[in-house]
């Protein structure tokens, strides 16, 4: 039963700014948990409701979205949106008495390599607090 | 078009909450274009019910579909052969395609996961109004192309009451008088007298009090 709890968290990162910012993480051999599992999109504005209640579904302890700073989207508002998007599905988890900080919207640029790895930390840590999804704990059907 | 709302997460759980294996049906009609009962949103509505039953350890099985539309046999003959192999059956379309469902398949339970509330469109992203009650005879050409009926609180043929203020209604300072709309047309239009006429009270019985209503077009009918 001391089984150390190791999350699953989801980030999905934008290429224009926080995935280019984990790269420069790593290029600065700047460390960051391995339970982070990194999609890239296009844009966070193709990140859609669906995708992040999938990742809840499928028992993911945490999910975040990633994107440019505000106002400097590439595509003028997908960030904007997509904050949209991570609000309603936050209110959702609420609903279903799931903690609704599971779920989180950070912005950043991609010269901030030290702040991708901070979130990083910052998310895990608040993932080990809130424990297993508790989605996760119980085996469902498909 | 015909605008509805989803009905609250607890109360679609509540009314499976007997179920293992439903069918969520949606409609690629009116509830598409305002985004409530389309094939994205069955299958955001598939996704929030699996999360909230594997949580209460009751996991459930769930299918969708999404129909052209679910207000004619034609295509809610889609499901024939698939539809009484579930528990029970979750419309997402408005109160007309569920109940074309429910009459087609008499067999199945169906239940409805929108509320259906009123006869509008969009007046901006995401945003949707009243414009149309159905009351079964037009009549907003007298009144500048306004309808007093659908778009007055009050659906009052001379208006406007004492309710309005500064262009709003009384009952939400987020509802335009139509009257003052009205009146503000018609003086545009220099045809401010057309109000002086008083409009004869409505004969409702062509509205739903006069009972079910029914269209018959004969040269369609074989």
């Amino acid at each position: 039963m001391s089984e150390v709890f190791n999350p699953q968290i989801l980030a999905f990162c934008c290429k224009y700014c926080a995935y280019a910012a984990a790269d420069l993480a790593g290029s600065m051999r700047i460390s960051y948990p391995a339970n982070i599992k990194i999609i890239q999109v296009p844009c966070t504005g193709r990140v859609d409701i669906i995708h992040l209640l999938k990742a809840v579904e499928d028992g993911a302890d945490g999910v975040y979205v990633a994107g440019c700073i505000e106002g400097e989207c590439h595509f003028v508002e997908g960030n904007i949106r997509t904050r949209k998007k991570v609000e309603y599905v936050k209110e959702i988890l609420k609903e279903l008495d799931i903690e609704p900080e599971r779920i989180e919207m950070f912005n950043l640029s991609s010269a901030m390599g030290p702040r991708f790895a901070e979130i990083a930390n910052e998310m895990t840590k608040r993932i080990i607090k809130l424990g297993q999804s508790p989605v996760k704990n119980n085996k469902g059907a498909k | 078009m015909i605008i509805a709302d989803r009905k609250p997460i607890e109360e679609i759980f509540e009314m499976i909450k007997e179920f293992d294996k439903i069918l969520i049906v949606g409609c690629k009609g009116c509830v598409t274009v305002c985004n409530v009962g389309g094939a994205k949103e069955v299958d955001i509505l598939a996704a929030i019910l699996k999360i909230g039953r594997k949580k209460k350890q009751k996991p459930l099985q769930i299918d969708e579909k999404t129909l052209e539309r679910q207000c004619d046999l034609e295509y809610i003959a889609q499901i024939k052969d698939t539809v009484n192999k579930y528990d029970a059956v979750l419309s997402m379309a408005c109160g007309v395609g569920l109940q074309f469902l429910a009459e087609a398949y008499p067999n199945q339970k169906f239940f409805p996961a929108v509320n259906t509330k009123f006869f509008g469109g969009a007046t901006a992203h995401g945003i949707w109004e009243e414009r149309c009650a159905g009351c079964g005879i037009c009549i907003v050409h007298y009144f500048g192309g306004l309808c007093p009926i659908a778009r007055c609180s009050k659906s009052l043929m001379n208006g406007p009451c004492g309710g309005s203020a500064e262009g709003k209604c009384e009952i939400d300072k987020n509802v335009a008088c139509i009257w003052d709309l009205i009146v503000r047309k018609k003086m545009e239009h220099e045809r401010l007298d057309d109000l002086l006429d008083i409009t004869p009270a409505k004969d409702w019985r062509s509205a739903k009090d006069g009972g079910p209503r029914r269209r018959e077009c004969k040269e369609l009918i074989k």
